[in-house]
């Protein structure tokens, strides 16, 4: 661990730090799309604070809507990252080396993105804090039974983890770039991040520790966020909410739709910055594996879920689950079944489809499945109240859509900016897994053509699933 | 201690939908419009569900007056995360409306529906601003709200039999709803008081309450002669 590379390294610095300074007109025209889509964001919202919630199309018996459909799918999005890489570095799987910051970083803005939703969705977000334990005058405390509250503080926790997470990593990144960049604001900038980061021993041996910490400690706090989500509905008594099975039946439904928005923005990343190289087809072989496990895996929980409630006659759980097989959702939901399950499966099953192509297209599919899962857990069983005289629909405003197009847009501008700010690709971890293969930078440079030839590393990948 | 229920009478009730007339009247409860209506907005804190039985030409109509059940262990407590909506010492599910941030937990959780939500704020031109009831505050955009058994005649008969230094008797309190209903089929008053009317009612063999194996344990007491089916489709 003291014997850090040196000069054999240079060059791989100088190779994966070069494309961030190549301009892209591609990643331009897609900056500027999505600032675009980021004033979209803002006006909604503004214009919804304005004239009031009712600007939406939520209404008696469907008190929540897209934006709680909207925060479930962002959170569940945001278990890419963290709890995939801290999945990988724990179990010491090779492969994650490429993939670990990318993924970090989709976890950290979807997860801002996601606790922002919450907040759209208040009646009044001026008073927002009412639901954080602040000392007052009055001696008022939230309510430490809600679900909500409950939430606050996973969410809170997660993302104070996840930012640390990605952080930890990127200081001996930041300390390159900051040597490469020439003086004044940008150099500045990368100084700040770096921490002061020298790469003694003793800091190597630090951070080491760090990382090590945080992925063990990361992985029940992710586990816990969507548990807690999944709280917000399975704690009531609503039919078709009140279930046993919603905890982990989230967190797999989390880590599925995370792997599938890895699995685009890896395929992006490759094509966009030229990143054959090191996001090599075995590294789409192995999560494309793990994407088909967790469709499978989905796809039980779901028919478990479903089975059950079916089987127990309960009237009232009986009354929503027609609505979803044959009723007014009966098309979302045999979509959802196709995207997520049916599609994946016949996709990825094959080696053939576990190259970057199509497991991007099967993530889309998955993404827009997930959704669906989200929508279909929250609109039904409201729309379905016991007293039947109560029953209603829901169709979002033009606002809702606004919001839900402009939040993608938020992401992506946040992702576009970081990529053009910092390695997307752990630059040190890269070099440390050339020298784990044992013969320094030669076999990784040889790794697209033999792509076997990095696995050096026992049982690569073994763990991940 | 006072407990307060309500029993309603089905088998007296016409359907004439008086009492919502009144509720809304006392209540300072906005009247949303018809564009709103459509869309599920309407703010009645109570309603008559209607629910047919039997085909084309033989139907009966059956009318249910569905406010808030006022429960003993109600759904929609727990959930709020500010606490806008706790049970006072006197079986009361009261609203807190400054407290409240408008998460709509509550209204999801509610067994029965009750619960309504201000979409906007309210509005009450001119000349409806003149009938508003000074004893009631209206609520703000963004604000749930549901019946409140008129806390404001209770209170003011509370204060009315404390001046004349006694206790609060039976009928000394009515609620909108109940006053105004031409059948008398509504009856209000201290559930632990067993000489009271509403008592006497809810010990009639007659008496259920609406969902009843939920084990909210309603503070509202329906009475129904005839086999009542629970309302479903």
């Amino acid at each position: 661990m003291t014997d850090r590379p040196q000069a054999s390294t240079k060059a791989l610095d100088g190779e994966l730090l070069g494309r961030l300074d190549r301009r892209r007109p591609g990643l331009f025209v897609g900056s500027l799309a999505s600032g675009a889509l980021v004033l979209v964001f803002l006006y909604c919202w503004g214009y919804q604070i304005a004239n009031g919630i009712g600007v939406t199309g939520i209404n008696r018996p469907v008190f929540w809507g897209f934006y709680i459909i909207n925060f479930v799918f962002w959170i569940g999005i945001s278990h890419a990252g963290t709890l995939i890489s801290a999945i990988l570095r724990v179990t010491k799987a090779e492969w994650r080396r490429p993939v670990t910051r990318s993924a970090e970083a989709i976890t950290l803005f979807a997860l801002a993105i996601g606790g922002l939703f919450p907040l759209i969705h208040l009646g009044r977000v001026t008073i927002f804090y009412y639901m954080i334990p602040y000392p007052n005058s009055r001696m008022l405390w939230p309510n430490f039974r809600s679900p909500l509250v409950w939430d606050i503080a996973a969410i809170t926790t997660y993302i104070i983890g996840s930012a640390l997470y990605l952080f930890l990593p990127l200081i001996p990144d930041a300390a390159v770039m900051r040597d490469r960049a020439a003086a004044g604001l940008k150099k500045r900038f990368y100084a700040v991040l770096a921490l002061g980061w020298r790469g003694t021993a003793q800091q190597w041996h630090s951070l080491e520790w760090g990382i090590r910490i945080l992925a063990v400690a990361i992985i029940p706090v992710a586990v816990s966020v969507h548990t807690i989500v999944s709280w917000d509905f399975a704690m009531t008594q609503t039919p078709g909410w009140k279930s046993t099975i919603f905890g982990p039946y989230f967190v797999v439904g989390a880590i599925f739709s995370g792997i599938a928005v890895l699995m685009i923005a890896m395929a992006l990343l490759r094509r966009g910055l030229a990143l054959e190289r090191f996001l090599t087809d075995r590294v789409f072989n192995n999560l494309g594996l793990l994407f088909v496990t967790m469709s499978l895996v989905w796809g039980y929980f779901t028919f478990a879920e479903h089975l059950t409630v079916w089987y127990s006659g309960d009237l009232f759980e009986k009354n929503v689950h027609h609505v979803l097989l044959h009723g007014d959702f009966a098309v979302p939901f045999w979509t959802m079944i196709v995207v997520n399950l049916v599609i994946p499966v016949a996709v990825l099953s094959f080696a053939r489809g576990r190259r970057p192509l199509p497991t991007a297209l099967v993530g889309c599919g998955v993404l827009v499945g997930m959704w669906l899962e989200r929508f279909l857990i929250v609109v039904p069983a409201l729309s379905t109240p016991r007293l039947a005289y109560s029953i209603g629909d829901y169709l979002p405003s033009w606002v809702e859509l606004g919001i839900m197009i402009g939040a993608v847009g938020v992401f992506a501008c946040l992702y576009f900016t970081f990529t053009q700010l910092l390695p997307i690709v752990s630059v040190w971890e890269m070099r440390e897994g050339w020298r784990h293969a044992g013969s320094g930078g030669e076999s990784g440079r040889t790794s697209e053509a033999a792509p076997a030839s990095p696995a050096a590393s026992p049982a690569p990948g073994g763990g991940a699933a | 201690m006072t407990r307060w229920g309500m029993a309603i009478d089905l088998d007296r009730c016409t359907g004439c939908e008086a009492c919502v007339v009144a509720c809304a009247a006392e209540n300072n409860i906005q009247t949303v419009g018809e564009e709103q209506a459509r869309e599920g907005r309407a703010m009645h804190w109570l309603r008559i569900e209607r629910y047919y039985e039997g085909e084309f030409p033989n139907v009966r109509t059956r009318f249910m007056p569905v406010l808030c059940q006022q429960c003993g262990a109600a759904p929609c407590e727990p959930v709020c995360p500010v606490y806008a909506t706790y049970r006072n010492p006197e079986g009361l599910n009261a609203m807190v409306y400054s407290r409240c941030i408008g998460t709509r937990f509550c209204a999801n959780n509610c067994p029965y529906t009750v619960r309504v939500f201000n979409w906007f704020d309210a509005e009450f031109p001119a000349p409806l601003d003149s009938q508003l009831n000074p004893d009631v505050s209206v609520r703000p955009g963004g604000v749930m709200e549901k019946c409140t058994f008129c806390v404001q005649r209770i209170q003011a008969g509370k204060d009315e039999a404390a001046q004349e230094d006694r206790a609060v008797a039976d009928g000394d309190v009515k609620t909108a709803c109940q006053q105004s209903c031409p059948t008398k089929a509504i009856a209000f008053g201290d559930l632990d008081d067993p000489d009271s009317e509403v008592s006497r009612w809810a010990e009639s063999p007659r008496a259920f309450s609406l969902l009843g194996d939920l084990d909210t344990r309603p503070g509202v007491v329906y009475l129904s002669g005839s086999e009542w089916r629970e309302p479903a489709e």
